[in-house]
């Protein structure tokens, strides 16, 4: 199996989908013609021309257009450069997006994709460095995927440009130039599938996108102390594998919870809420959550780094849902 | 209802314009009989009613085939009747019934239809804008011969949305048509109070495409210039701004308690009703009788809908698999738990 980057993983998806879809186009800032701030789209325009598109600085307008584009016979696949755009972007999926396939029935399809990248460690600041992951897949009616190895990058966009719904793409800037094996021949992953990443037997580190190498970071250091993490990689948000995550904790009977989002309201609150309603008896002590302080993300590294979580605040997390 | 369905073309014969008439009286009975209802307690939520605009919304899509796009606005009752849709299954939406275009989930704001093209009531304002912008993305991509029509309110003109939905068109040379329904009101306040600009269509030559103020009481004015727009549209000349200016005859909804509106200005505007300048128009070319059997037809139209839809059964609730949040379901117990939630 070829081993390419995340980036390259993403571009691989992109050009599978636009030679074998006519319906699909691509647009965004700074795509076209310079192939993208993370040079996800690099050479599309080249291959596909204008159904690869530069646009003007108009997320909200642009993420309008998408649905309706999608909704008349296209397959947009909107790209928003920061995660921290993506309220600009809120009307369209809350009150549009989500909303016609209920309302409409079974008139109109949404096959609309928007991609975007969140997550701190590179001293973006306070405006390009969140995850919100909480604000997509708190709404019905939309799919929140979250790949973390080059392959479910490559399979999940897929999957998602090929889905009837509206999907959002949760990239993040620390996994583009990361590496793995993508299998040959270009096949979707499926939606609402989670992985486990590593199999053990004493606690479960359930965790999304680049948490999940946080996650694996912290099971090599547990097993140090003779602890068999499992860790559980969830590539999809919403809907949720929840089959995947009682399985684990019927084993492990505990369970720590690991995103990069906010902690008050955020995803981890939902994957701690899930493991109550359908796990509480397996549960052999409280379910541990592990997410980004609450506050803006600073710009020094110290300061950044205090607020972002990481393997070590995984550990002490297992060790107390352990101890 | 089946001859609505027929598109006409573009400048508007007096068939034409007896089909127009027919549409402007069949919204406007409706509007009356949902204000009758509404005080006898029979409706739900507030109704947007569109006394005195209906020919805006009817004048507009007389242009328009049935392939060719429309998106509306809260008060979209012309557009949907005037782009030929069924008033029995309009009026059946408006009052949440099962046989609605959507089955009572969308409502009178909301409504969609995509075997019209009716894509459709958006109750965000300035939503229709860009909705209608990337339908003609969708055409430009495809390269279809379909324009999209945006229908917007004064207040939706003062959003972000609009700005960055006429660059973009303009930018990209997209098939659409904005046309702005100016009923001089954003629910209370006047548009003078919230645009810079005292005539809005100047606004166009800042997207450096043609901008056009037109009497919106007159349905075949709209139809010419909105005809004009299409024609351009299909040209692959790009956008177009028609500014058309009418009133608000019957407050922001029924929920409206009103107070702010001048005598003056209402019985101005009523002198200019769009169903008065149309009939003066139809009487002198076809005769009084003709015209008096068109209105009689709405008449007929709009109490059969009405009789029908009353009639029909309120729509049973169900789940939608397509919007819930897990993928699996947890074991036998949690199962349970999650119905309790809501979740299943």
């Amino acid at each position: 199996m070829p081993v390419i980057r995340y980036a390259e993983a993403l571009n691989a998806a992109l050009y599978q989908a636009l030679s074998e879809d006519p319906r699909v186009f691509v647009l965004g800032e700074d795509i076209a013609q310079y192939g993208g701030v993370f040079k996800v789209t690099k050479g599309l325009r080249d291959a596909f021309g204008d159904r690869v598109r530069d646009t003007p600085i108009s997320e909200q307008t642009l993420t309008a257009m998408a649905v309706t584009a999608a909704m008349t016979g296209t397959r947009p696949v909107l790209e928003i450069m920061y995660a921290d755009f993506m309220p600009l972007t809120l009307d369209a999926l809350v009150n549009q997006a989500s909303v016609y396939g209920y309302l409409w029935g079974d008139q109109v399809e949404l096959p609309f994709v928007l991609r975007t990248q969140g997550g701190g460690g590179l001293g973006t600041g306070a405006q390009h460095a969140k995850s919100l992951d909480s604000f997509v897949a708190h709404i019905p009616g939309l799919k929140v995927v979250a790949p973390v190895t080059p392959a479910d990058a490559r399979g999940l966009l897929l999957a998602a440009i090929q889905d009837p719904a509206p999907v959002v793409v949760l990239e993040h800037k620390l996994l583009y130039n990361t590496r793995g094996e993508v299998p040959d021949g270009g096949a979707p992953v499926e939606i609402g599938r989670a992985r486990v990443a590593r199999p053990g037997r004493d606690v479960s580190l359930i965790a999304t996108s680049r948490m999940v190498l946080e996650a694996e970071a912290a099971a090599d250091r547990l097993a140090e102390s003779g602890i068999e993490a499992e860790v559980i990689d969830l590539r999809t948000l919403r809907p949720l594998d929840v089959a995947a995550i009682t399985a684990s904790v019927a084993k492990t009977h505990h369970a720590v919870v690991i995103n990069e989002d906010w902690g008050f309201c955020g995803y981890a609150a939902e994957l701690s809420a899930t493991i109550m309603d359908h796990a509480f008896d397996d549960l052999d002590a409280p379910v541990e959550r592990v997410a980004t302080r609450d506050m803006p993300i600073p710009y020094a590294q110290p300061l950044e780094d205090a607020v972002i979580p990481n393997a070590a605040r995984i550990v002490h997390a297992a060790l107390r849902a352990l101890a | 209802m089946s001859a609505d369905l027929t598109p006409l073309a573009n400048r508007p014969s007096i068939d034409d314009h007896l089909t127009m008439h027919r549409r402007m009286a069949i919204t406007r009975g409706i509007e009356q009989e949902l204000g009758a209802l509404h005080k006898a307690g029979r409706t739900r939520g507030p109704i947007h009613r569109c006394d005195g605009q209906e020919a805006v919304g009817v004048g507009a899509t007389a242009v328009l085939t049935a392939d060719d796009y429309v998106t509306t606005t809260h008060r979209g009752h012309a557009v949907y009747i005037g782009k030929g849709l069924d008033p029995r299954k309009v009026v059946a939406e408006i009052l949440g019934r099962e046989t609605g275009y959507n089955g009572g989930r969308a409502g009178h704001m909301l409504l969609g239809s995509a075997a019209h093209g009716m894509l459709g009531g958006n109750a965000i304002v300035g939503a229709s804008i860009p909705a209608a912008a990337g339908m003609a993305l969708s055409v430009q991509l495809r390269r279809q011969d379909r324009v999209a029509v945006a229908v917007f309110g004064d207040g939706a003109a003062q959003t972000g949305i609009c700005h960055e939905s006429m660059n973009l068109a303009a930018l990209w040379r997209l098939p659409v048509v904005f046309l702005l329904e100016n009923n001089e009101y954003g629910l209370t306040v006047p548009y003078t109070a919230q645009s810079a600009v005292r005539d809005l269509h100047v606004r166009a030559a800042g997207y450096d495409m043609p901008g056009v103020q037109i009497d919106g009481n007159d349905v075949v004015a709209v139809h010419q210039a909105v005809a004009a727009a299409v024609q351009r549209a299909r040209r692959g000349e790009g956008p177009s701004l028609i500014e058309a200016r009418t009133y608000r005859m019957e407050g922001f909804s029924t929920s409206d308690v009103g107070g702010y509106q001048s005598e003056a200005d209402l019985a101005r505007w009523r002198a200019r009703d769009p169903l008065t300048v149309s009939r003066a128009a139809l009487v002198e070319s076809v005769g009084a009788d003709r015209v008096e059997a068109v209105e009689a037809e709405a008449a007929e139209i709009v109490a059969a809908a009405f009789a029908a839809a009353l009639a029909d059964p309120p729509p049973r609730f169900a789940p939608h698999p397509a919007s819930a949040p897990y993928a699996t379901p947890g074991p036998v117990r949690g199962a349970a738990r999650g119905a309790a939630l809501g979740a299943a």
